[in-house]
Order: C-alpha cells, then sequence, then structure tokens
C-alpha cells in the first residue's frame, strides 16, 4: 500500500509544480513528474506476489508471471510523454526567442 | 465494409509520411493527396451510412479471435454513432483542406501542415473507432500532439503563448485520463470497452469507479473545454491558422471531449443520476457563461472561439438531458428526443462553425486583420464571403430556415417535455443573445460604413476558398432536412438508439 | 556548435560503435529479450548524439543532418504501415495479420512479423530522436547568433 501512496504523492508534486511555478522549464518539469508517476503507477498495479518476468524462455516451468498488459502500456505512455515533452521544449526555446524570458508572467500577449 | 473498418485509420496516415518523405520533390502532392486521402475517407463513411442497415461491426486486429469468451485482441468498434462522427470528421477535414490549397500559401512549411492535419484526422477517427480504453488514450494524444504543433504554426508571439497553454492543460488531462484507465484497469482486469462493462455490470456500484468517473469527466472535460475547463479554448483556436481553427472547433473538440464523454457515460459506464446532473450542469454553465464572454469580443476569431464554448453547452445539455431521464428510469421517448436534438446540434456545429471559421480566415486573408473595429464595408468588394457567413450566422443564432434553428427547437421542446423549465428559458435566452453578438459581426464586419481609402482594391477570395465555404454554406441550409421523419429515422436515430441503448448494448455486443 | 576536447573526441569515438552494435542488438533480439524496437532505437540514437556532441559541427551541417533524419524518420513509418498493410492482402486478410510461420521458441528467426517490425520501429525511433535532439540544438544555435 505504502508504493501506492507514495507514487500518488509523486502525482501531487507533479501537479503542484505544474499549478505554482512561474517559469516554462519548471512546469515541464512538474508535467514530467505526472507523466512519470502514472507510469510508475501502471507498473504497480501489474505486479504480482512472486511474480516473475513475463518472458517466456526455452524449457520454463514457470508461468507464474507479473501481468505484461500494464508494461506494454507504459513503453506506449513513455513514447507519447517523450513526444509531448519535445514539443512543449520546442515550444519553449521558440518562446525564448521571441519574448527572450521563460516567466509566464510576463508572456502576456493573449488576453480577454 | 468489414474489412475496410481500419482504413480511416490508415489513409492518413500513409498519406502523412508520403509527404513528409516526397513532398520536398514534387511540389503540389501534400495538396494533391490529402484531398484525395479525405475524399476517399468521407466516401467511405458516407457509404457506410447509406448502404446496408448500419450494422454494428466489432474489427479484430490481427485476427485474434476471443479466448473463453475473453477478448484478448485489441478491438475495433464501428457502429452508428461512430459511423455519424466519421462523417462529420471526414466532411469538414475535407473541406478545411481544400480551403487551405489556397489559404496556406502565405505560411511557409506546406508540407509540414499538411503532414500534420493528416495525422490529426487519422487520430481522429482512430478515437471514434476504437474499441478498448487505451487504443483511445493512444488516438487521442496523437490528435492533440498534432493540434499542438498545428496551433503554433505561424510561430509568431500569440501562437506560441497559445499552444504552450494548450500543451500545459492539455497534459495535465492526458493524466488525468490516463490514470483514470489505470485505475479501471485495476479494478476490472481489462481494457476492452464491452469486457469492461460486463466485469462493472456484475459488480455493482463502486466507489473507485464514480472517482474515476470524475477523473474522465474533467480529463475529456479538459479537451472538450467545458466551462471551468475552457481556460485554453480562446486562445488555441484563435491563434491558429484558419482551416484548423475550423477543424478544432467544428471536430477536435467533439470528437476528442464530447464523443468519449457520451460513448463512456452511456454505453461503457452504468448511467449514475447525480454524474448526469453534473454533466448537465457543466453543459448549462457552459453554454451561458460562453455567450457572456463571446459578446464583448472584438477580435473576430476570439468571439467565435467563444461562442463554440457556449453552442458545446446546448448539444450538453441535450444529451444530458437524456442520460437524466434515462438515469431516473423516465419515458424513452422523451430521453430520444433530447439526445436527438443533442446529436443534431453536434452536426449542425460542426458545420456552421466551421464555416464562420472559414469566412474569419478568409477575411483574415484579405485584410491581415482579425479586428471588427478595423473592418467595414466589405459586403460590396467580398460578396461570397459576407451571404455564406450571413448564414452561417442566421444558423448559430437559430433563424427559422437555417439548420441550428431546428436543432435548438428539438432542444427547447425536449426540455419542456421533461419539464426543465429553467433550462429551456436559459436556452432561449443563450440564443437570443447569441443573435446579437453576430449582429454585431455582421455589422462592423460587412456593412458599417464605407471602405477605407487603402483598402479600395479589395477583392473576392480564391476559388477553392470561395469553393468550399459555398460547400458549407449549402450543408447549412441542407442539413436542416434531417429534420424530415425518413432521413432522421436513417441518420440520426441509430446514433440515438445507441446511446439509449445504455450498457446493455455493449454486454450484448461481446455476447453476439 | 564547437566540438570537445580531444581525449573526449577519442573515448567517444572508441565507445559510440559499441553502443551502436548493442542498439542493433536490442533491436534484433526484440522479440525474445527484453528491449525491442523502441528501446534499441533509443540506444542507437544515443551513439549518434554522441558523436555529434563530441565532435561538433557548424549549423548547416546540422541542418543536413536534420534533413536526413527526418526522410529516415518517414521512411521507417512508411515500412512499418507497409508490413501492416500487407496482412491486410496476404492470408486471413485482417490489417497487421501476422501471417509468417511462427517458428520456434527462442530461436532468432521466429515470431513471424514481429522482428521485421522491431527493425521498423528502431529505424523509425533513432531517426526520431536524433531529429528532436538536432531540432533542439538547431534552434539554440541559432538563438545564440
Amino acid at each position: 500500500m505504502i508504493v501506492y501512496i507514495l507514487c500518488f504523492i509523486l502525482f501531487l508534486v507533479g501537479l503542484f509544480g505544474v499549478l505554482t511555478s512561474r517559469n516554462i522549464i519548471k512546469i515541464i518539469i512538474g508535467l514530467t513528474f505526472l507523466e512519470i508517476s502514472i507510469n510508475l503507477f501502471l507498473v504497480l498495479i501489474g505486479y504480482v506476489e512472486g511474480g516473475q518476468i513475463p518472458i517466456l524462455v526455452k524449457g520454463s516451468e514457470n508461468l507464474h508471471f507479473v501481468d505484461p498488459l500494464p508494461q506494454a502500456l507504459v513503453l506506449t505512455s513513455i513514447v507519447i510523454g517523450l513526444s509531448t515533452n519535445a514539443m512543449l521544449l520546442a515550444v519553449a526555446i521558440r518562446i525564448y526567442k521571441k519574448f527572450k524570458t521563460f516567466d509566464i508572467r510576463k508572456i502576456r500577449s493573449l488576453k480577454g | 465494409m468489414y474489412k475496410l473498418i481500419p482504413l480511416p485509420v490508415i489513409l492518413p496516415l500513409v498519406a502523412a509520411f508520403l509527404i513528409a518523405i516526397v513532398g520536398k520533390r514534387f511540389k503540389r502532392l501534400a495538396k494533391i493527396l490529402s484531398v484525395l486521402v479525405f475524399l476517399s475517407t468521407a466516401v467511405l463513411s458516407y457509404w457506410y451510412m447509406v448502404a446496408g442497415n448500419q450494422e454494428t461491426m466489432l474489427y479484430k486486429i490481427g485476427g485474434w479471435e476471443p479466448i473463453n469468451d475473453i477478448p484478448i485482441g485489441v478491438y475495433m468498434l464501428l457502429d452508428p454513432f461512430s459511423g455519424f462522427m466519421l462523417c462529420i470528421i471526414n466532411t469538414i477535414a475535407l473541406l478545411s483542406t481544400v480551403y487551405s490549397v489556397n489559404y496556406i500559401t502565405k505560411f511557409t512549411g506546406v508540407n509540414y501542415f499538411y503532414t500534420l492535419l493528416s495525422i490529426m484526422v487519422a487520430g481522429l477517427n482512430g478515437v471514434v473507432l476504437a474499441g478498448d480504453l487505451f487504443n483511445l488514450y493512444v488516438f487521442l494524444e496523437i490528435t492533440v500532439i498534432s493540434s499542438y504543433a498545428l496551433v503554433a504554426f505561424g510561430t509568431d508571439k500569440e501562437e506560441l503563448e497559445a499552444s504552450l497553454k494548450y500543451q500545459v492543460l492539455g497534459g495535465i488531462a492526458t493524466s488525468l485520463i490516463l490514470f483514470s484507465i489505470g485505475m479501471i484497469y485495476w479494478y476490472t482486469k481489462t481494457l476492452n470497452m464491452m469486457d469492461i462493462t460486463r466485469v462493472l455490470h456484475a459488480s455493482g456500484d463502486v466507489k473507485l469507479i464514480q472517482f474515476c468517473q470524475l477523473m474522465l469527466i474533467a480529463g475529456f472535460g479538459l479537451k472538450a473545454a467545458i466551462m471551468p475547463f475552457h481556460g485554453w479554448l480562446p486562445d488555441a483556436h484563435s491563434s491558429a491558422p484558419s482551416p484548423i481553427s475550423a477543424m478544432l472547433s467544428g471536430v477536435v473538440i467533439k470528437a476528442a471531449g464530447l464523443y468519449v464523454i457520451f460513448r463512456l457515460f452511456f454505453n461503457m459506464f452504468e448511467l449514475n443520476f447525480e454524474i448526469s446532473v453534473l454533466i448537465t450542469a457543466i453543459g448549462t454553465l457552459s453554454m451561458v457563461v460562453g455567450v457572456f464572454l463571446a459578446i464583448g469580443q472584438w477580435d473576430l476569431k476570439r468571439l467565435l472561439a467563444y461562442h463554440s464554448i457556449s453552442q458545446m453547452g446546448y448539444v450538453i445539455i441535450g444529451v444530458g438531458m437524456g442520460m437524466i431521464i434515462l438515469s431516473r428510469q423516465g419515458s424513452l421517448a422523451a430521453a430520444s428526443l433530447a439526445i436527438t436534438g443533442g446529436l443534431f446540434h453536434l452536426v449542425n456545429h460542426a458545420v456552421f462553425k466551421g464555416l464562420l471559421f472559414l469566412n474569419a480566415g478568409a477575411i483574415e486573408y484579405r485584410l491581415g486583420t482579425r479586428d471588427l473595429k478595423k473592418m467595414g464595408g466589405l459586403a460590396e468588394k467580398m460578396p461570397l464571403t459576407a451571404a455564406t457567413s450571413l448564414g452561417a450566422s442566421m444558423a448559430i443564432s437559430g433563424i427559422p430556415p437555417f439548420n441550428g434553428f431546428f436543432s435548438k427547437l428539438i432542444i427547447i421542446i425536449a426540455a419542456i417535455q421533461a419539464r426543465f423549465y429553467i433550462l429551456a428559458a436559459l436556452a432561449v435566452l443563450v440564443s437570443i443573445i447569441t443573435l446579437a453578438s453576430f449582429m454585431k459581426f455582421q455589422r462592423y464586419a460587412f456593412f458599417n460604413g464605407k471602405i477605407s481609402a487603402s483598402r479600395v482594391n479589395i477583392s473576392e477570395v480564391p476559388p477553392f476558398m470561395a469553393f468550399s465555404m459555398t460547400i458549407m454554406a449549402l450543408l447549412c441550409l441542407a442539413l436542416s432536412l434531417l429534420l424530415i421523419p425518413d432521413l432522421r429515422e436513417h441518420v440520426l436515430q441509430p446514433a440515438v438508439d445507441i446511446l439509449t441503448g445504455r450498457n446493455a448494448y455493449f454486454i450484448n455486443l461481446l455476447n453476439k | 556548435m564547437k566540438g570537445m576536447s580531444i581525449i573526449v573526441k577519442k573515448v567517444s569515438q572508441l565507445i559510440a560503435g559499441i553502443i551502436f552494435l548493442y542498439g542493433i542488438y536490442i533491436v534484433l533480439h526484440g522479440h525474445l529479450t527484453p528491449g525491442g524496437g523502441f528501446a534499441g532505437g533509443a540506444i542507437l540514437a544515443g551513439a549518434f548524439i554522441l558523436i555529434v556532441l563530441a565532435f561538433g559541427t557548424d549549423i548547416i551541417h546540422l541542418k543536413h543532418d536534420e534533413e536526413r533524419a527526418s526522410l529516415f524518420e518517414g521512411l521507417g513509418l512508411l515500412a512499418f504501415i507497409l508490413l501492416a498493410i500487407l496482412g491486410f492482402i496476404i492470408g486471413i486478410k485482417v490489417f497487421f495479420n501476422n501471417y509468417l510461420p511462427k517458428g520456434q521458441l527462442g530461436e532468432l528467426v521466429s515470431a513471424g512479423l514481429i522482428p521485421l517490425y522491431n527493425i521498423a520501429v528502431g529505424i523509425e525511433v533513432c531517426a526520431a530522436l536524433f531529429t528532436i535532439f538536432l531540432a533542439l540544438v538547431i534552434y539554440k544555435e541559432e538563438i545564440s547568433k
């Protein structure tokens, strides 16, 4: 149980980072925390007490595996997280080029 | 048809990668290929709607048959509701692409535009065809990541800021959605929507699942920009290139937000009174607040974007009232009428809001400004734009011969029948304020006085832009024909029947 | 972008080949051991990134590299989709159908089409990561100018 709580705390840390930081890079780090905590959660829910890695090896008799599906999901969600991060960083660099700052309080050309 | 189900996803993807590889060699390839591909996907979806009796089909990718009645492969689901959404997506995509043939010449990087647009359409088609939660999530991400890039396509200050806002809020939404998908998997040990329904139906009411439902409403609500989560929409939709604004407002917030909410809450979860009241309440909130935020805007595209929030509210209250009636075991006919109104307004909004954004793009293309105060007298110089946007404005504010009137009328009649008198009154009020704000648009853009001397030689937009605006304006009129019982029975009613079929529909689907 | 010192250059010259080989190993054994297209592709991209970081090039070369890398990205994706569409044409005519013989468990040539998918994904991921890296470096170079 304690691991789930730690995982949830990681989620809250990420959310706190996204909602309170003023620096774009820190916001991106917060989003990464969110992603990581959810990936961790997905891996945790697939854990089976005493289970082994879910790989069939020649001659193996032990079929007591952990659930392989969440691991496949995590791989996919890592890929998605990677592309989101790349996109965010590219936009952040462009914003720095235009506004000469990373502070979101000073980046305010849109209002209303 | 069965074998062709994955094609709406595959064809745009192939087009996207082909354009990325050989687009530089053959200059025209990007435009021709994407128009052809969207034309073929549109024809496929019409074919599904017209031919046969719109049967429900489950496509098993890779040919993985279920073992002991437990589905193990990835399923795609094509039923009348997804077919209905496919028609909307591909029609608007086709018309926006035709429009962008001329429009995009003012940008650099044309190939990237068409690549991203094709990927976005592939993702949208995937969202409405997905039969399991995780694939839905993946396709959703494909859609939104390409739309992040498309919003920032102008790479100017405003576009970048809007895209950043969209990405941060979209990232939070993504995390909420994935978190609740993980929770649902934890509880049910399956990701297939039909199988989840079966497990949930057997286990009854669970607190964990209610928590997941709230998270899903927050997550998909962020993607659909309903009221408490609307912050990104006016920025993103007004900063994107106009064909993309038409796609975002016309299709993306519906297919990636509302479609999923309706599908999950009607068919996958047990209908629940509190949740349906919550959904209707946020629908009402966004309908009312959106229009009040819209009326003070002077930026044309921003005004349209706020109206998107408000019009989405109509769709949500229509379907939400149906949800409330069904969850109270009320009469099926009343629920069916309310949902018909909601879905009818959904397709109408896709058409007229798409057209309005294309008009805004046409004005911006010729004038280089989106500020209403700097326009005026365009009716003489751009007669086609003026005429089509007059039609669309009348449609959105509910003037009789146009489609918007009929869908709003159905929603209001359904509200009165089900004794939601306050909702009916609010819907009428919001419609009147919408009319006021579009009269402002018409007056300041097209009629207000003379053209300034610097703009005397403005002319009508190029042919491709004019073509898709005309088609959309005709659709605005033609869609009112959906009110005729024969057509409604064939187009809207099957989709409504799926929603009113509740979760029994999904359970029966797997047993077939 | 400037290169680094001679020590870094020599060491990365020595190591990059080994990293590259290891990436290929991970890609090819994707159906037998942990890893596969994405992990192996990321390792392959690491080898390229190491070389670019250690030696450094001017912006013109970077742009040229980026073009080629994104070309390979598109090719990898297209290969993946074509493999999937082949399943649509051959055999029981289902998208993503694995129509090749499955072979023996534990052999390198087994599991039908899955190793081919892994190779396509490996090329794609390697090229994509390298493109992202190059794009960010090019932005940075353009800002600092």
